[in-house]
């Protein structure tokens, strides 16, 4: 099934979750330079974290049966460091995740998600370590994120989660999207051309 | 902060409004686009249902990824061939003109819009490409944009922008005879380093500027993005109006003295106020060669590549890696290092005034035995010209091989490439590891006449050498 991308108020998202552990995985990791050369980010769904996958033959998460379909990606410290590209962010997303929770995310790897409306949310060591935990032991979990709540949880289980107020209040007003921001002064960018001579024939 | 330059004046005009978080909504009045950073914009704009707002603002044109020997349809790259007609079917659907190969105005994107008169005093000018500084030549604000920012510009004409501070570079005197405008900038961004402008505009000024040609201009403005500084920038005078006079989109008639007036008004005001100042005297320059992996590592041809144990702290590593990348001694002079390759072309120096002079160091001589060299027009109007005025056959009687437009081997993503360690003078922007092609080749940048000379000794040579002849 084709998961539409996000729009709107990002408020909840519901699913499975799969978890990728280690420290400082890069954007040369989620996606590798050789895939930059495309005309569209359609295909970088397949594409993400190529290398990784190949060397582990089948056994990656994102290439695991059980892991199919989720949405929730559980991460550890200084994820999405390294090069800026955007390709990163934009080869997660089209694989399916939504949500990704971790110790802590690079600073523009949190902005190009945050601009493709993925939230980004923190929670300590050891929160991120008994989340990871409980997802492994039983992937097929559903889980609910709340952001105004800002928390996780099942039936039984709840983890607090952390976003700086900046970026929470975009998601949760739905104004994370920049093209829709910038669309939004439509008659301002109207009048700007009405006052600009070279527009108007310099009168 | 700023006041009363030209870069406020502009800014001013396209500012829509201001957005949370200290950014300007920035109204962009030319947007120039090519077929390697807009395909993404493009299927992000149809991914969210959204339209191209000002079509007619919206201009492409094919250069990075074009074959220079054989432009016949479709490429023998698939992957080339396939960026090209994905650009021609973008412009199509949304209505943008198109620039194509055997249009007659194709080129690579900054040389072709100021030649057709699509840049002009005034505007902001924006591309998905770091080299769109050279527009400032015109007294435009022009930059480079990633590719969601081409999105962003598609679908609202605008972006979110910072207001950079204005440093105005004062150069006194005259360039000496030998000496170019990509001199000039290479000494300018020896000085001031590859980092000295981040978060600045720079505002080029003063009697060594004011003589310059516009071409000369749009050498320097191209490369200030190279010095760090996201715009260059020249105050329009007699030079630039009298170059734009009559070209396609220029305005006409009554227009044209309404223009003129507008466009006068815009100039840095006498007591403008700026965050920065710096004066040079131009007279003092030398042809100047770069030795290493950044702009910045740049010499006079009369100077000894630099023993990097003297060099400030925080240019030592960086030294150290150079001489080693490009297998240069220390304390060994750079005229005279022998070179494989030289490539004259790109939108730094491939207008018409680079290759003639250039032709002017060629003429009656020979390309220097097991030499490769190549001239590679940055425009169809450029080639055409300088085939009207001969200057093809200069370059061809003496051994070097004239090519059809495009970027060439200014970064090599067509077939234009150096092999394993080979080394080339290059007339282009970048030198950086890998840059042209080869992961281990080497780059010298220089003016295009020195290239030349370098074509004709076989080795890096003070051009006015030749010229004295
Ligand atoms: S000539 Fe070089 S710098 Fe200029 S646009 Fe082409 S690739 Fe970029």
């Amino acid at each position: 099934m084709k998961k539409e991308f996000p729009k709107g108020e990002i408020n909840v998202i519901r699913g499975r979750s799969l978890v990728i552990k280690g420290d400082d995985i890069d954007t040369d990791r989620i996606i590798p330079a050789r895939f930059l050369k495309c005309v569209s980010f359609s295909a970088l769904g397949e594409q993400v974290f190529a290398d990784d996958r190949k060397e582990l033959a089948g056994s990656h998460p994102f290439d695991l049966e059980q892991n199919k379909g989720a949405n929730i990606l559980v991460v550890n410290d200084n994820f999405g460091c390294g090069s800026s590209r955007e390709h990163a962010p934009q080869a997660l997303m089209r694989w399916g995740i939504r949500l990704i929770i971790g110790e802590s995310f690079a600073e523009i790897f949190f902005g190009n998600c945050l601009a493709l409306g993925i939230p980004c949310m923190t929670a300590t060591k050891q929160e991120v370590s008994k989340l990871q935990n409980l997802v492994n032991q039983n992937p097929n979990q559903i889980w609910d994120f709340n952001l105004q709540d800002l928390s996780i949880y099942n039936q039984k289980e709840s983890f607090k989660l952390n976003i700086e107020k900046g970026a929470y209040e975009m998601l949760y007003s739905g104004k994370w999207d920049a093209t829709s921001q910038l669309l939004d002064a439509e008659e301002r960018i109207n009048n700007t051309v009405k006052n600009l001579p070279y527009l108007n024939n310099f009168t | 902060m700023s006041s009363g330059t030209l870069y406020d004046k502009v800014w001013n005009f396209h500012q829509v409004k201001e957005l949370p978080g200290g950014s300007t909504q920035l109204f962009v009045g030319l947007h120039l686009i090519h077929e390697v950073t807009s395909p993404q914009a493009f299927s992000a704009l149809n991914e969210k249902n959204l339209e191209v707002k000002f079509p007619n603002l919206t201009v492409a044109t094919v250069d990075h990824i074009v074959p220079t020997l054989n432009q016949q349809r479709p490429f023998n790259d698939p992957l080339a061939e396939e960026m090209l007609s994905t650009l021609e079917r973008n412009c199509k659907s949304h209505g943008i003109k198109f620039h194509g190969i055997g249009s007659n105005s194709q080129g690579v994107v900054h040389v072709m819009a100021p030649e057709l008169g699509l840049t002009q005093p005034g505007m902001t000018v924006a591309c998905g490409d770091s080299h769109t500084s050279t527009h400032g030549a015109f007294g435009a604000i022009a930059f480079g944009i990633g590719t969601s920012q081409v999105r962003d510009v598609l679908a609202s004409q605008s972006l979110a922008m910072k207001k950079l501070k204005v440093r105005r570079i004062w150069i006194d005197g005259s360039l000496q005879k030998g000496v170019y405008t990509k001199d000039l900038i290479l000494h300018i961004i020896r000085l001031l380093g590859v980092k000295g402008g981040v978060g600045f505009a720079y505002e080029f000024a003063g009697p060594a500027i004011e003589r310059l040609s516009m071409e000369g201009r749009m050498t320097i403005c191209n490369m200030a993005i190279e010095g760090g500084a996201r715009c260059g920038y020249i105050n329009p005078d007699e030079t630039t109006f009298e170059y734009l006079k009559g070209r396609e989109f220029s305005p006409k008639g009554q227009e044209w003295d309404k223009a003129l007036n507008w466009w006068k008004s815009l100039v840095s005001d006498s007591e403008a106020k700026f965050d920065d100042e710096i004066q040079l005297d131009g007279s003092s320059i030398e042809p100047t060669v770069t030795w290493g992996i950044t702009p910045g590592q740049g010499i006079s041809i009369k100077e000894k590549i630099p023993n990097p144990e003297i060099l400030p702290k925080n240019e030592q590593q960086i030294a150290k890696d150079a001489c080693k990348y490009m297998n240069l001694e220390p304390d060994q002079p750079i005229e005279g290092t022998p070179i494989d390759v030289c490539f004259i072309g790109s939108c730094t120096n491939g207008r018409l005034s680079d290759l003639q002079e250039a032709s002017k160091v060629v003429k009656g001589h020979r390309v220097a035995t097991g030499i490769r060299a190549f001239v590679v027009p940055g425009s169809q109007k450029v080639a055409k010209e300088a085939k009207r005025k001969g200057i093809d056959k200069i370059f061809l009687t003496a051994g070097f091989e004239w090519r059809e437009p495009g970027c060439s081997m200014c970064l090599a993503m067509n077939p234009d490439k150096l092999e394993g360690r080979q080394i080339s003078a290059s007339s282009s922007n970048r030198n950086f590891k890998g840059r042209q092609g080869s992961a281990n080749g080497r780059t010298l940048l220089m003016s295009p006449a020195m290239v030349a000379a370098a074509a004709i000794n076989g080795k890096v040579t003070d051009v006015r050498k030749l010229l004295q002849e």
